[in-house]
Formats: structure tokens, sequence, C-alpha cells
């Protein structure tokens, strides 16, 4: 779990392949695909969300993107889109905006993973959190060529 | 079943009524809007009661999108509880830009509960006129108006669906309607909509359903 503790502020991008829990400031992009975001009570995003999960307990300005379920609950304030397969919803959450329930994608096996270009991002707009270490390149090897026939 | 109610908290100084006990109830003017989204997929419909669980489930369930604000909160937030500030023209753009800034043509279906009562007839008519807009021509609008035309407050109430025929209704307090609404007012506030319908129940609420 990364936690973004309420005294913290961050502008930028943000992207981590663990769960996030968001108790400050974010301004920008929260981009956690395969894990749970949380904005927590004291926290407060203008930003885009996309993530597995959603749970909203602060305040969001921002389009909510999951792919799997969002959970507003009680004291919430969401000013946003919302494109999810489950939604849940406390009575007392402020909402505008809309609703969009999609099923959610059958489940494809999983293919090689095929190399992707990714654009340069500027190191002081993106906040990547908890990635492995970057490993090193692999040693050049050559082989020898094949043994000369006596 | 809600917990509680989830809506706009009673205004400061106002009278508390006995509250009465929520209560499911037939609507027949919500019957006749879901007769006209049940039979299609993938409408827009603007539900103005704020958001909550039982009408996001009932209305995606039917594969529609869904778009949620809390009209009466607003009205609350704009202008407060004296109905002398909505002849404030800023105040009003601000409520419009803030409650109906959308794409003429947008929605299908707009439900607006019985918000409308609670504006002077400034609000109204531009609230109006701007639902005129986002709505697309055949589309449908069901509001809610007290019967009781002499009272000098009526019941505010929050709703939710039960199904598409019926509805929980929850009381949150009582408040001064904006103006007095009967038919031939209401006829002549949609007068631009190419239609209007009324069912009047025992509740003494006067269920309207208007077609773009």
């Amino acid at each position: 779990m990364n936690n973004i503790g309420k005294a913290v502020r961050i502008e930028g991008k943000i992207i981590s392949r663990e769960d996030v829990y968001v108790d400050g400031q974010v301004e920008g992009t929260i981009e956690v695909m395969e894990s749970k975001v949380t904005i927590g009570p004291n926290g407060r995003v203008k930003a885009g969300i996309h993530a597995r999960e959603v749970v909203i307990i602060g305040a969001v300005q921002g389009d909510v993107v999951a792919s799997e379920k969002v959970d507003i609950r009680k004291d919430a304030q969401l000013e946003g889109n919302i494109s999810t397969a489950r939604i849940s919803i406390e009575d007392g959450a402020v909402f505008k905006g809309s609703i969009d329930i999609r099923k959610p994608e059958p489940v494809k096996p999983a293919a090689a993973p095929a190399p992707v270009a990714q654009p340069p991002v500027a190191p002081a707009q993106a906040f990547i959190l908890n990635s492995p270490p970057a490993a090193p390149a692999p040693p050049i090897s050559v082989s020898p060529g094949p043994a000369p026939k006596r | 079943m809600p917990q509680r109610d989830g809506g706009v908290p009673a205004a400061p100084g106002r009278s508390q009524p006995k509250v009465a006990a929520p209560s499911i109830r037939h609507s027949r003017g919500l019957e006749q809007f879901f007769l006209n989204i049940r039979d299609v997929v993938g409408l827009s419909i603007l539900d103005m009661a704020g958001l909550n669980q039982e009408n996001v489930n009932v209305l995606s369930a039917l594969g529609h999108k869904l778009y949620a604000s809390d009209l009466v909160r607003s009205i609350d937030d704009t202008f407060g509880y004296d109905l002398a500030e909505q002849n404030n023209a800023s105040r009003l753009e601000y409520f419009l830009q803030a409650n109906f800034n959308y794409l003429p043509d947008t929605f299908d279906g707009v439900i607006l509960w019985d918000a409308l009562q609670f504006m002077t007839p400034a609000v109204l008519a531009a609230t109006v006129d701007r639902l005129h807009m986002i709505m697309r021509p055949g589309g449908y609008l069901l509001a809610y108006f007290s019967a009781q035309e002499r009272l000098s407050e009526v019941p505010s109430h929050t709703f939710r669906f039960v199904d598409d025929k019926s509805i929980l209704v929850t009381e949150r307090g009582l408040r001064a309607p904006g103006q007095v609404f009967n038919n031939r007012n209401l006829e002549k506030t949609f007068a631009r909509f190419d239609s209007v319908k009324f069912f009047l129940t025992r509740e003494n609420l006067r269920e309207v359903i208007v077609r773009r």
C-alpha cells in the first residue's frame, strides 16, 4: 500500500502497481490499473482516476474509471463522470455527474507481453510508486562460431 | 432499504413538523415515464434527486446512462432559504450553469421529483427553458407538485425507485413553495413542450409527465 498522507500535496501523475491511499491533495492523474485507489476522509483530489477499484471517502473532482467497482461512502463528494462495472453508494454522498455501468469484459488468457513504446514522462510530473528497481541490462554474449573442421 | 435520509438537512429556523415515516406508494407518473424508457437501451437519463443506490440500480439495469445531481440542495446552496434571493440574476446564472450545463438534446428523460415547486417564477421559467434545450425531442420529464395550493409551506420529499411503478417517499420537512401550482399554470409553464399530462394522487400530489 502506498500512502499519501494528509500533509502531502502532489501535482502530476501517480502511477502504481500496488494499492494507493490518498489522504492528502493530488492534482493531475492517478493510474493504478491493477489495484485499488482509496481517497481518504482528508483526501482532496482534482484528478482523473483509473484503477481496478476506487473507494471515495473524501472529495474528488475528476472522472473515475474503474474496471471492477466504485465505492462511494457517505461523506464523499464527487464531481465527475463514473465508468465502472459495479457501484456502491452510501446515503449522504454528494455527487454531480454521470454514471455509466459497463459490463465487465470477459477475462482473456494472458498473452505474451509485447514491447510497448512508452512516451517519455518528465520526472517532475510523474510519480511511480513502489516500482521495482530497473534491472541492469544483461551482458551481451557473443557465441563462438562453429569449431573448425580438422 | 435506505438506512437514513440522504437528502438536504432541514433549513435552520424552519418549523419542524412531525415527519411522516417513509412510505412506498404507487406512482402513475413514474409508470408512464418508465413505459417510455424501458424498451430501449443506452438512453441518457437525468435524475435530480441526488445520488442513491436504488435509482442507480433501476436505471442502470435498464441499460441507461444516468446523470445525477441534487436540485433541491443546489437551490439551497445557491439562493439560501429566502425566496427573495431567487430574484438575484447573477445567482440564477450560477444556478443554471451548475445544474444544466449540458449540450442541447442530451437527455431522453429527466426526473425532477418535487424540486420545481420550490422555485419562484423567474427561476422556474429559466429552468424550464434550459430543460427544453437539453432534452431531446420526444423525451419525457417527470415532476411532482403539491396539490394543496393554499398552504404556505408544503412537505419536501426524497424519492427513490422501488421498481418501475412505485417509489419510496421520505419526507424531509416543510418549505415554502415558490408559487402556486395548479393545472392551468403548469400548462402555461410547459407551453413550449409537446404535451403535459397530470395525475392527481391520494397523497395530494400532482404528478406531471411532460413530453418534449
